[in-house]
C-alpha cells in the first residue's frame, strides 16, 4: 500500500471528489493561485480551473454565507479556513445558518457544505492562533464533526464529507500534515460516526482524536514497557460519536482516560466521561480520567506552552493513576 | 403605467391588499394569542417586495429577513401555509418550525425568512453565485433592513459580488429605523446606495412607496443584472406603520410622522393611478379587498383548525 503524507491524501480525496461531481467546489484565502497555506490543495487550481478552486477574500463570514447560499441552491463546497481560529468570525453563518437550515425549514433546504482546516495548537503561535473547537461545534444539532488523525481515517473521512448532505465541520491540525501513513490506491469511504481501535490492550482505555492519538500510541508503547496493555480507542468523528465502540472497550479495560487538546471545562473530554458514567457505571474501576490543556490561553513561550498542552507523560501518568499505580 | 399594463396592475393590487390583510390578520391573531413569539409586519412597504418579485422568473431566487410573510406570499405560497406556520401548526410551509420569521418555499426559491440581522445576505449571494455556477440565467434579490446595511456581512457580500461578477440584487428596504434606532443615528450614511460606488457596482434610489416607481426601476435593475452578470444596491426608501414588531409601540416616532407617511400609501396610491387609468372603479377596489379579508378569514380559520406538530416532529430534519 503506498505511504502517503496526510496533506496529499486530503488533496486525493479532494480531487477525486471534484472529478466525481461537478457540483463540487473550493473556496477559501490562498488555496489556489498559492496552493493552499498548508498546501491541501496543491495543483488543484490547475487541474480544474478558477471556476471551481477559488481565491477569496479574507472575509470569513462573507465566502461562508455564499457556500451555505450556493449549498441550498444544489452546489457541493469546500470551504477552507486557513485555520478553524478564523471561523469564529463566521460563527453566525455556521449556527445560525448551516446547523439550523434543514430543521427550521422543515427538511426543504439541506445545506451539503464542507468546512475544513487546520485547528488547535501548532507550535507557539499563541493564543488567538490557538483554538480547539470540537466542544464549540459539536454542542450544536445539525452540524457533524470530524477529527482524524491518520492519513488514511484523512481521506476516507472527507470523502464521505463531501458526499454527506449535513454540514461537516472537518478538523485537521497543522502538526499532523506532514505524518506519512498507508493510503490504498483504490476508492474508499470511511463510514461517518464509526471510531476505531487503534491499539487492541486489555488494562485501561485511551480515548484520543486527532493530534493525542499519537500521543496515546506513545504512551500506550511506553504502558507496555511497564507491563500495561492499553487499548487506543479513536473515535475519528466527535459528532455523531461512536460511544458504543468506546463503551466496549470500557467493559473490557473497566477504565478510561479520555485525551484531548482542548480545556477540561464543558470539553469533549467532559462528554464522554458523562456517558461513561451513565452507560458503564458499574463496569469502572475507577472514575473517567480527563487529561486536556490548562484552563488557561495558550501561551507563546516554549516552556509554559508546554506545561499547558497535554502530552504523552500527562496520558502515561492517567492511565497508570486509573490503575492505582 | 402603461408599461405596466391592467392585468399585471391588477394583479399587483391584489398582491399589495393580500400581504397589508393578511399582516393585519396576523396582529389580531397576535392579540389573540394564536400567534406567539416574535412577529415583524410588513404594512406600508408593500410596493417594494410586489414591485421587485414582480420581474421575477422561476429560475431566479429570493432571501429576506425575519420580516418575511410578504415576500412568501407574492412568492406564491397560499395564506394558508403562510398562516398556518404563523400558528405554528403541522401544515405550515415549513411544519411548524419556524414560525413567524422563517417562512421559506423550496419550490419557489424562497431561501426563506432569517434572523439574525444582516446573516441572510451572504446567503443570497450565495444564491446568485449558485445560479451563475451552474450557466443559469437568473438573479437573486436580497432584501435586509437599513438596520442590516452596516453589518459586517454587507460589506463582505458587496465585495464578493463584485469581485466575482456575481448577478445578486441587494435590496435595503429602508424604512427609516433599525428597530428603536431612527436610521440617521445608527447610519454614518443613511443613503445607502452610496456604497455600491466603493464596491464598484451600480447604486440605485428607489421611492418604495410608489408602485409604479418600484415595478418601473427594478424591471430595468433586474434586466441589467441579467445581461451584464453584475451586482447592484438598491436603496429603498419605505416605511412600515407598525413598530419594529407587535410589541413595539413605536413610542420612538411621532403621530405626525406615521401619519405623513400614511399619506403616501402604497395601496392607495398605486389604486388611485390605476382608477386613473380607468382599469378600476371603487365598486372593483371593494370587491377586490373583500376577496382579500375572506382569503385571510379562511387562511386564519384554516390555521386554528389545522394539528399540531406530531411529537416525532421534534426530532426530525435535524439531520439530512
Amino acid at each position: 500500500m503506498p505511504i502517503t503524507e496526510f496533506r496529499q491524501a486530503l488533496n486525493q480525496a479532494l480531487e477525486e471528489e471534484m472529478i466525481r461531481d461537478e457540483k463540487v467546489y473550493i473556496m477559501g484565502e490562498e488555496v489556489a493561485e498559492y496552493n493552499g497555506a498548508y498546501k491541501v490543495t496543491k495543483g488543484l487550481l490547475d487541474k480544474f480551473g478558477e471556476k471551481r478552486v477559488r481565491d477569496t477574500p479574507i472575509t470569513e463570514a462573507g465566502f461562508t454565507g455564499l457556500g451555505i447560499g450556493s449549498a441550498m441552491m444544489g452546489l457541493r463546497p469546500v470551504v477552507e479556513y486557513m485555520s478553524w481560529n478564523f471561523s469564529l468570525v463566521a460563527i453566525d453563518q455556521i449556527i445560525s445558518n448551516a446547523a439550523k437550515m434543514y430543521y427550521m425549514t422543515g427538511g426543504q433546504f439541506s445545506v451539503p457544505i464542507v468546512m475544513r482546516g487546520a485547528s488547535g495548537a501548532a507550535a507557539q503561535v499563541s493564543c488567538q492562533h490557538s483554538h480547539n473547537l470540537e466542544s464549540f461545534y459539536a454542542h450544536i444539532p445539525g452540524l457533524i464533526v470530524m477529527a482524524p488523525s491518520t492519513p488514511y481515517d484523512a481521506k476516507g473521512l472527507l470523502k464521505a464529507a463531501i458526499r454527506n448532505d449535513n454540514p461537516v465541520i472537518f478538523l485537521e491540525n497543522e502538526m499532523l500534515y506532514g505524518d506519512m501513513g498507508e493510503v490504498p490506491e483504490e476508492e474508499y469511504l470511511i463510514e461517518i460516526g464509526k471510531g476505531d481501535i487503534k491499539r487492541e490492550g486489555t488494562d485501561v482505555t485511551i480515548c484520543a482524536h486527532l493530534r493525542q492519538v499519537g500521543f496515546a500510541l506513545e504512551a500506550a508503547e511506553i504502558l507496555a514497557k511497564e507491563g500495561i496493555s492499553a487499548e487506543v480507542v479513536d473515535p475519528r468523528t466527535i459528532k455523531p460519536l461512536d460511544i458504543d465502540l468506546i463503551a466496549d472497550s470500557v467493559r473490557k479495560t473497566k477504565r478510561l482516560v479520555v485525551a484531548e487538546e482542548g480545556h477540561k471545562f464543558c470539553g469533549f473530554g467532559s462528554e464522554v466521561s458523562a456517558l461513561i458514567h451513565e452507560m458503564c457505571f458499574d463496569d469502572l474501576d475507577h472514575p473517567v480520567i480527563r487529561v486536556s490543556q490548562g484552563e488557561n490561553p495558550l501561551p507563546y513561550a516554549k516552556n509554559i506552552e508546554a506545561a499547558s498542552l497535554p502530552d504523552v507523560q500527562d496520558i502515561v501518568a492517567a492511565a497508570k493513576k486509573s490503575l492505582y499505580k | 403605467m402603461k408599461n405596466i399594463g391592467k392585468e399585471k396592475a391588477l394583479q399587483m393590487l391584489e398582491q399589495m391588499i393580500r400581504v397589508r390583510r393578511f399582516e393585519e390578520g396576523c396582529l389580531k391573531s397576535y392579540q389573540q394569542k394564536f400567534i406567539t413569539g416574535f412577529c415583524h409586519t410588513y404594512i406600508g412597504q408593500e410596493a417594494v417586495a410586489v414591485g421587485a418579485m414582480a420581474h421575477l422568473t422561476p429560475t431566479d431566487a429570493y432571501i429576506t429577513s425575519y420580516r418575511c410573510h410578504a415576500q412568501g406570499l407574492i412568492g406564491g405560497l397560499t395564506s394558508r401555509e403562510v398562516m398556518a406556520e404563523m400558528f405554528g401548526k403541522i401544515t405550515g410551509c415549513v411544519r411548524g418550525k419556524g414560525g413567524s420569521m422563517h417562512v421559506f418555499s423550496k419550490k419557489n426559491n424562497y431561501l426563506g425568512g432569517h434572523g439574525i440581522v444582516g446573516g441572510q445576505i451572504p446567503i443570497g449571494l450565495g444564491a446568485a453565485f449558485a445560479l451563475k455556477y451552474e450557466e443559469k440565467e437568473g438573479v437573486a434579490l436580497t432584501f435586509f433592513g437599513d438596520g442590516a446595511s452596516m453589518q459586517g456581512t454587507f460589506h463582505e457580500s458587496l465585495n464578493l459580488a463584485s469581485l466575482w461578477d456575481v448577478p445578486v440584487i441587494f435590496i435595503c428596504e429602508n424604512n427609516q429605523y433599525g428597530m428603536g434606532t431612527a436610521n440617521d443615528r445608527a447610519l454614518a450614511n443613511p443613503q445607502v446606495s452610496d456604497f455600491a460606488a466603493a464596491y464598484k457596482m451600480k447604486g440605485y434610489e428607489v421611492d418604495g412607496m410608489n408602485l409604479e416607481s418600484s415595478y418601473k426601476a427594478f424591471g430595468e435593475i433586474i434586466a441589467d443584472c441579467k445581461k451584464n452578470s453584475r451586482p447592484a444596491l438598491v436603496n429603498v426608501t419605505t416605511y412600515r406603520y407598525q413598530g419594529h414588531s407587535v410589541s413595539d409601540a413605536g413610542l420612538y416616532r411621532t403621530k405626525d410622522e406615521v401619519k405623513c407617511w400614511k399619506e403616501k400609501d402604497p395601496i392607495n396610491s398605486f389604486y388611485k393611478s390605476m382608477e386613473e387609468q380607468g382599469w378600476i372603479d371603487e365598486e372593483g377596489y371593494k370587491a377586490l379587498d373583500k376577496e382579500m379579508k375572506a382569503e385571510v378569514k379562511d387562511a386564519l380559520e384554516f390555521a386554528k383548525e389545522s394539528p399540531w406538530p406530531p411529537m416525532d416532529e421534534l426530532t426530525n430534519h435535524v439531520y439530512a
